[in-house]
C-alpha cells in the first residue's frame, strides 16, 4: 500500500494522543470528580444494594421474612447465653437488659456485616470490576447502603421488643436518626479501607471474623461496659479507650435514645461528648477512608 | 519505540484508540513452584522484599502497541490464551497496565454486563440493574425497556421476564445478557465473542444489532473465533499470539496468514 504521507506520521504515541485530545485510558480522576462520577451513579449504588438484599433470601421459602427473623433469632441466642446462663446483666432488670442486649447486637451487627462485606467487596465481584466501568467506591458504599436496609428491617423487630418491655415511644426516640446516619458514614469509611485492604490481600476475608468478635466482647454489647470493667479492676486508661471505640460509643447513642421506660436509670449516663465522639468517628473514617480508597482507585481489578 | 504504522492512510484519520508499548501482567496467588502450597505461602510472608516468592506472574499481554482510527472495525483473532479479551479489558481501562499506556477517545466500552445480573432476580430487575451497571439512567432504562424485552425474544413463550433469572435456560439467559449490554450507544465499542449466543434466529438479529452500534459507535473492537464474522464485519485485523502482535493489516491479508497458521 502506498500511503500518503500524513502530518501524523513522525509522532510518538503520546504527541498523537495529545493532538487529537485521547485520555489515558484507566487513570485516575481527580478527587472532586471522583464524587462527582460516584454521585452520577447513584441510582446503580441503590438498585445494586436493594438487588444484593432481595436476592440473600429469594431462595427460601419464608422468603423475606428473614430479613426480620435473622435478627430476631441472634438476639435469642445471646440472650439465653448471656442472660440466663451467664448472667452478664449486671445490675440490669430484664426489662432493661433485653432491650439493651438487642440493641447492641443490631447495632454492633450493622458495624460488622459493613466490614465483612465490605473485605470482599473488589475482590469478590473481580467480574463485574473487570467488565465494567464504574467508580469503584460503588460497591463498597453499595454494600453498606444494604446493611443499612438490612438494619432498618432489624429495627421493626427492636422497636417491637422495646414496646414489649414497657419502653414506649418517646421524643428521644427521634435521636436514633442523627445517630443511625453517623454510623452509616463511619461504617462506609470502614468498608472502604477495607475493601481496599481485601483487594490486595483476599486472606483478610479469613481473619476478619476474629478481629470482629474480639471487638465486639470488647465492646460491651451483651453486657454494661463500665460494670464489668470496675469488676476486673482494668487500669482507667483502658476503660476509657474501650468507652470510645466506635461501636461501644454507637451503642450507648442508641440504647439511650431508645431505653426509656421502667428501670432506664440503671443504665450508664449519657455525658454529653459521645455524641462529639461519634461525629468524629463518622468524619475521621467516612473521609479518610474515602481518600484511602480512591488513592488506589486505577489498580482494582488486576491478578 | 515502536513504529506506527498506519495503512492507507487517507486524508485526515482521526485516532479514537492508541496503544503505546502495552504490558499486562497477571499476578497469582498460587500454584508456586515449591513443594506445598502452604509452605510456599509461608515463605512468600517471611521472605518480604525483593522478587515476591510463590506469586505466579502470567505476562498476558507483552508491549503492543497500534493506533485506531475512527469508523474502524477491527478483528482480533488468535488461539485460546493469547490475550485477546485481556487487550480488550486493558483498553476499556478495566486491567490495569503494567507498562506502557492507553489512549483513548471518550470511554470505551466492553459488551458485557454479565457480571451485574443476578440469577435469583428477575428478568426485569436484571434489565434495569444492567442498565444501572453501564452507566444508562433510569430514564434511558424505561424508554428501552420494551425494546430490550421484544429484542431479547424472553416472552415469546410466556411471561418469564417476571420470573427470576436462574428459570430460564441457558439460551434464553444468553439472549436477555446480550440484549441488555447492547441497548446503550458506545463512542468506542468492544465485543468479546458475543455472536455466538443464541439460536439462528436471535443469532441474525444480533448481528443486524452489531451491525448498527458499529455505525453509531467510533470504533468497533471485535474478539471472535468464527473467521466468517470477523469477515464479515471487519476491515482490519489484529492477529495476536502468545501476547505479542503478530500481524496488523486488511482482514483479508491476516486471515490468509491466519488459516495457514493454524493450518485450516
Amino acid at each position: 500500500m502506498s500511503a500518503p504521507p500524513s502530518p501524523d506520521d513522525g509522532l510518538s504515541p503520546a504527541e498523537l494522543a495529545a493532538k487529537y485530545g485521547l485520555a489515558q485510558s484507566g487513570a485516575r480522576p481527580g478527587l472532586f470528580e471522583y464524587v462527582g462520577q460516584l454521585w452520577d451513579r447513584r441510582h446503580f449504588i441503590l438498585a445494586f444494594s436493594q438487588a444484593k438484599l432481595t436476592a440473600q433470601y429469594s431462595q427460601a421459602k419464608l422468603g423475606q421474612l428473614w430479613q426480620v427473623a435473622t435478627p430476631l433469632l441472634n438476639a435469642l441466642v445471646y440472650f439465653l447465653i448471656f442472660g440466663l446462663l451467664l448472667g452478664g446483666r449486671g445490675n440490669m432488670d430484664i426489662e432493661v437488659y433485653v432491650p439493651f442486649l438487642v440493641t447492641g447486637v443490631f447495632v454492633f451487627t450493622f458495624t460488622q456485616s459493613s466490614v465483612m462485606s465490605g473485605v470482599r467487596s473488589i475482590s469478590g465481584n473481580l467480574g463485574l470490576v473487570r467488565a465494567l466501568h464504574f467508580p469503584r467506591a460503588s460497591l463498597p458504599v453499595s454494600f453498606s447502603l444494604q446493611q443499612l436496609q438490612q438494619l432498618l428491617f432489624s429495627m421493626i423487630v427492636l422497636l417491637l421488643i422495646l414496646i414489649g418491655f414497657g419502653h414506649y415511644p418517646s421524643w428521644s426516640w427521634f435521636l436514633i436518626l442523627p445517630a443511625l446516619a453517623l454510623q452509616f458514614v463511619f461504617n462506609t469509611g470502614l468498608a472502604l479501607i477495607m475493601a481496599r485492604a481485601g483487594s490486595k490481600t483476599p486472606d483478610l476475608a479469613q481473619l476478619m471474623p476474629f478481629v470482629m468478635r474480639t471487638w465486639m466482647y470488647a465492646s460491651g454489647v451483651m453486657f454494661p461496659l463500665d460494670y464489668m470493667l470496675t469488676k476486673v479492676t482494668a487500669p482507667g486508661w483502658i476503660a476509657e479507650a474501650l468507652l470510645a471505640n466506635p461501636a461501644a460509643v454507637y451503642m450507648d447513642l442508641m440504647r439511650d435514645a431508645l431505653i426509656t421506660g421502667n428501670g432506664s436509670e440503671d443504665l450508664p449516663g449519657l455525658p454529653e461528648h459521645v455524641w462529639a465522639l461519634g461525629l468524629g468517628w463518622a468524619l475521621l473514617l467516612g473521609i479518610g477512608g474515602f481518600i484511602y480508597f480512591w488513592k488506589s482507585e486505577e489498580k482494582y481489578g488486576r491478578g | 519505540m515502536a513504529e506506527q504504522t498506519p495503512e492507507e492512510a487517507q486524508q485526515p484519520r482521526i485516532p479514537t484508540v492508541i496503544a503505546d508499548e502495552l504490558h499486562i501482567v497477571y499476578r497469582v496467588n498460587a500454584g508456586s513452584k515449591g513443594k506445598g502450597s502452604a509452605t510456599a505461602a509461608l515463605s512468600r510472608i517471611v521472605k518480604r522484599g525483593g522478587e515476591e516468592r510463590g506469586v505466579r506472574k502470567v505476562h498476558a499481554v507483552k508491549g503492543v502497541s497500534f493506533t485506531a482510527y475512527r469508523g474502524e472495525a477491527v478483528g482480533l483473532i488468535g488461539s485460546n490464551g493469547s490475550g485477546k479479551s485481556t487487550l480488550l479489558r486493558a483498553i476499556a481501562g478495566l486491567l490495569p497496565a503494567e507498562k506502557g499506556k492507553v489512549y483513548t477517545d471518550g470511554q470505551p466500552s466492553l459488551l458485557g454486563v454479565n457480571a451485574a445480573l443476578m440469577n435469583d432476580l428477575t428478568g426485569e430487575r436484571n434489565v434495569i440493574l444492567g442498565g444501572l451497571a453501564m452507566g444508562m439512567s433510569r430514564e434511558q432504562i424505561r424508554a428501552r425497556y420494551q425494546d430490550i424485552v421484544d429484542f431479547s425474544g424472553i416472552n415469546e413463550k410466556g411471561d418469564f421476564i417476571t420470573l427470576p433469572m436462574r428459570t430460564y435456560s441457558s439460551g434464553m439467559a444468553a439472549r436477555l445478557r446480550f440484549s441488555i449490554a447492547a441497548a446503550k450507544d458506545h463512542d468506542v465499542l468492544m465485543i468479546d465473542e458475543a455472536l455466538a449466543t443464541g439460536d439462528r434466529k436471535f443469532q441474525k438479529r444480533s448481528e443486524a444489532r452489531i451491525r448498527e452500534l458499529r455505525k453509531e459507535a467510533g470504533t468497533v473492537f471485535l474478539v471472535s473465533h468464527n473467521n466468517k464474522s470477523i469477515r464479515d464485519t471487519c476491515d482490519r485485523v489484529l492477529w495476536l499470539e502468545r501476547g505479542e502482535l503478530r500481524m496488523d493489516g486488511p482482514t483479508d491479508e491476516v486471515l490468509k496468514e491466519y488459516e495457514k497458521f493454524t493450518g485450516k
